[in-house]
């Protein structure tokens, strides 16, 4: 049999994969048997709380994508930190959010030896790599809203505590049903992270005496998508007729819900609160549906993560546990576990207030 | 023809060639003159940009163009027998989720990275047979393919990411020869480049690449196996694309299906920046890489100053449409200048 024929050919390449595969498999590198060898640690020095705030800092904001709202709102909260601490403020990122577009953005920014990177992360480990290189040549990182893996930034500023946003909520429906009745949740999808720990946490909370007689019977998914969100709402309502009140704890649900009441005759009658935005729920605040919600304020998030990557360039922080720094007109705040940093209580919108924003 | 001259012609004209002195000829080529503007780019942002002549950002520049240089070889071969392959990022995309998947069930990572390539090869395959052996456009098998895999890519992870592959290996990915800034992987993508340009301009096979492009029964007729060549061409580019995966999913630590989203766009406007012809038969791998290398430098000279990235793909997109329109109107306005010199025929 000659090489020329096909099924010899065919065979001698397959016993050739084989060999290969077999000598790869050999002996090699498996998951767990790593040894040794983790990420560099970047040396940060020690802190000294008395340093003043130095001027003329370069401030980078690279968030997840620019042209999203909700960024160039927190970035624009970073920038009139900037601006008061007198240093020079940009902001930049990609187009679209995908989990290794920011890497290019961070290799040009430590390139330009920014002095603070303040960045929200569209994947916790892609953009590893590029801001440990950052931080080895100078540049402070902070992360706002979502963070990397702890150890590729210096601090991380969070919204808020789950525990604060899942409480807030709780004590919003308690006051709009008057303490008592049936309730039921509107969330994003079955597996979404946040949500699913703010429900856990608001069932717990739920089993404090004072609300005892709130019952929650359903928790529904509206998979943040406008119209699956709106038709469980008319479900919920048509499952259950007695229903005194919804709480959504995703923006897009709560949007999507206060629509379909607000046009039912449930409007007014069936309460509903969560997390959502001042634009989105201003109608439906001003037209009665909706009475009070919550959120952070996304500029006070970026303020204060403008404010951290200034301490830490100024080296009144170093990014431990209990460090104190003041963040302008916010006041005083403390690293906590892990670097994190909690901006505070998320805010309550209603009629009274919600003009005053926009965003 | 109208714009010979202007793309690189591995068998020029005797005629043609007589007339014109060769550096002429050299220099009307369209991959030389993406050389020159390469060159004529590097050097006016080195002199004028803060930073971008330093060793640290020429890796980082050459580091994010790998990928596209990668994809772009297996897939000049194949533009210029006329076909196209608009799977290769979603390829890529499968492999690296495949890749976190394997990593996550303990397999030795030596081995899953055979594995890939053998995954990658075994999707371009798919391609292949679909093209060749039911005489399918390619265009719109690969465009179908596009969508599979990246939706397979999302069975496989969801929208789970996996990232705990050794830092050896993650470091690997960043090494420099010599700490300098050339890349190990883009020492790589040289000898890949080597292997298939020897391929394209110095072997019978190649040369009959180029024959499938300007008239595929022809070549057919001449005896070419025009069906086993496209074939193992997509092979090529699957494999090719699955290597891509692994330095991907190795490079950004993370296996993610939605890993190169939409590269193809880029991948293609490089090669056909480098002086393919979209319609086949034309084209050389130097002026691709010329073209990749462009294409790269010049979105990070203007990432360094500053210009915003909806900017960039504006600049990247005239670019393109540059080198499709540009060659076609030099090549229309040549005719016509030489139809007015010489007298009408009677």
């Amino acid at each position: 049999m000659s090489l020329r024929s096909r099924g010899a050919r065919m065979g001698v390449i397959a016993a050739a994969v084989t060999a290969l595969v077999l000598a790869a498999g050999c002996g090699g590198t498996t998951r767990g048997s790593e040894g040794g060898g983790g990420e560099p640690d970047v040396t940060t020095g020690t802190a000294n709380p008395d340093a003043p705030l130095k001027e003329g800092l370069s401030v980078a904001f690279l968030p997840k994508q620019i042209n999203n709202p909700y960024f160039t709102v927190a970035d624009g909260g970073g920038k009139d930190a900037v601006t008061e601490f007198k240093g020079e403020y940009k902001e930049v990122g990609p187009s679209e959010a995908s989990a290794s577009s920011q890497v290019s953005y961070i290799n040009t920014l430590t390139q330009q030896q920014t002095d603070v990177i303040a960045t929200s992360a569209n994947d916790p480990n892609a953009i590893c790599g590029a801001l440990t290189t950052a931080r080895q040549t100078g540049a402070k990182v902070v992360t706002f809203d979502s963070d990397t893996k702890p150890e590729c930034r210096d601090v991380f500023i969070s919204q808020a505590t789950a525990e604060g946003i899942a409480d807030v909520q709780v004590e919003m429906i308690a006051e709009q049903i008057g303490g008592k009745g049936k309730i039921a949740v509107l969330s994003a999808t079955p597996n979404a992270t946040n949500q699913n720990e703010w429900i856990e946490l608001m069932k717990k909370e739920l089993e404090k005496p004072e609300y005892s007689d709130i019952d929650l019977v359903t928790v529904a998914y509206g998979n943040d998508d406008d119209q699956k969100s709106f038709q469980e709402t008319q479900g919920l309502l048509r499952s259950y007729p007695d229903l005194k009140g919804i709480i959504s704890p995703t923006t897009v649900g709560l949007a999507a819900a206060a629509r379909y009441l607000s046009g039912s005759q449930y409007q007014g009658k069936v309460a509903l609160t969560g997390l959502g935005t001042p634009n989105q729920m201003r109608q439906f605040v001003k037209d009665g549906t909706v009475e009070k919600f919550a959120l952070w304020k996304p500029a006070d998030l970026g303020y204060l993560a403008a404010y951290a990557g200034a301490a830490l360039a100024s080296g009144q922080i170093t990014g431990e546990q209990g460090q104190t720094f003041t963040a302008g007109k916010l006041g005083e705040y403390t690293v906590g576990e892990n670097g994190v940093i909690v901006l505070g209580p998320p805010t309550e919108f209603d009629k009274s207030n919600i003009d005053e924003f926009d965003f | 023809m109208a714009h010979d001259s202007l793309y690189a012609q591995p068998e020029a004209p005797a005629e043609r060639a007589a007339t014109h002195a060769w550096w002429r000829a050299a220099l009307t080529r369209w991959d030389t003159l993406i050389v020159v503007v390469l060159a004529a780019v590097v050097l006016a942002a080195s002199l004028s940009i803060d930073g971008f002549g330093s060793t640290g950002n020429a890796k980082f520049l050459l580091l994010d163009v790998v990928p596209i240089a990668l994809i772009a070889l297996p897939l000049t071969l194949i533009i210029i027998t006329g076909e196209i392959d608009l799977s290769v990022a979603s390829t890529l995309g499968l492999c690296s989720a495949v890749m976190g998947q394997l990593w996550l069930t303990g397999l030795p990572l030596e081995l899953i990275v055979v594995l890939i390539v053998l995954l990658g090869g075994l999707l371009g395959a798919v391609n292949g047979v679909f093209v060749t052996r039911f005489g399918l456009p390619a265009l719109a098998v690969t465009i179908g393919t596009l969508a599979a895999y990246r939706g397979l890519a999302y069975v496989v992870l969801g929208d789970r990411a996996v990232a705990d592959f050794p830092y050896d290996w993650t470091a690997a990915s960043l090494s420099t020869v010599a700490g300098g800034p050339l890349p190990w992987a883009m020492v790589m993508v040289l000898l890949l480049a080597c292997a298939f340009g020897i391929v394209l301009h110095a072997t019978p096979f190649g040369r009959t690449l180029y024959a499938m492009g300007n008239n595929a029964e022809a070549a057919s007729f001449a005896g070419v196996s025009v069906a086993t060549a496209k074939f193992w061409l997509f092979v090529a580019s699957g494999a090719v694309s699955g290597v891509a995966g692994v330095y991907w999913t190795l490079r950004f630590a993370s296996a993610r299906a939605d890993n190169a989203f939409a590269l193809e766009l880029a991948v293609v406007a490089a090669v056909l920046l480098g002086g393919v012809s979209i319609f086949g038969g034309r084209g050389a791998l130097l002026g691709v890489l010329a073209g990749v290398l462009l294409l790269g430098t010049v979105r990070n000279a203007l990432q360094l100053a500053d210009v915003s990235s909806e900017a960039l793909d504006v600049v990247t997109g005239s670019l393109l449409v540059a080198s499709v329109v540009v060659p076609n109107v030099v090549g229309m306005a040549r005719s016509w200048l030489r139809r007015r010199r010489r007298p009408a025929p009677a």
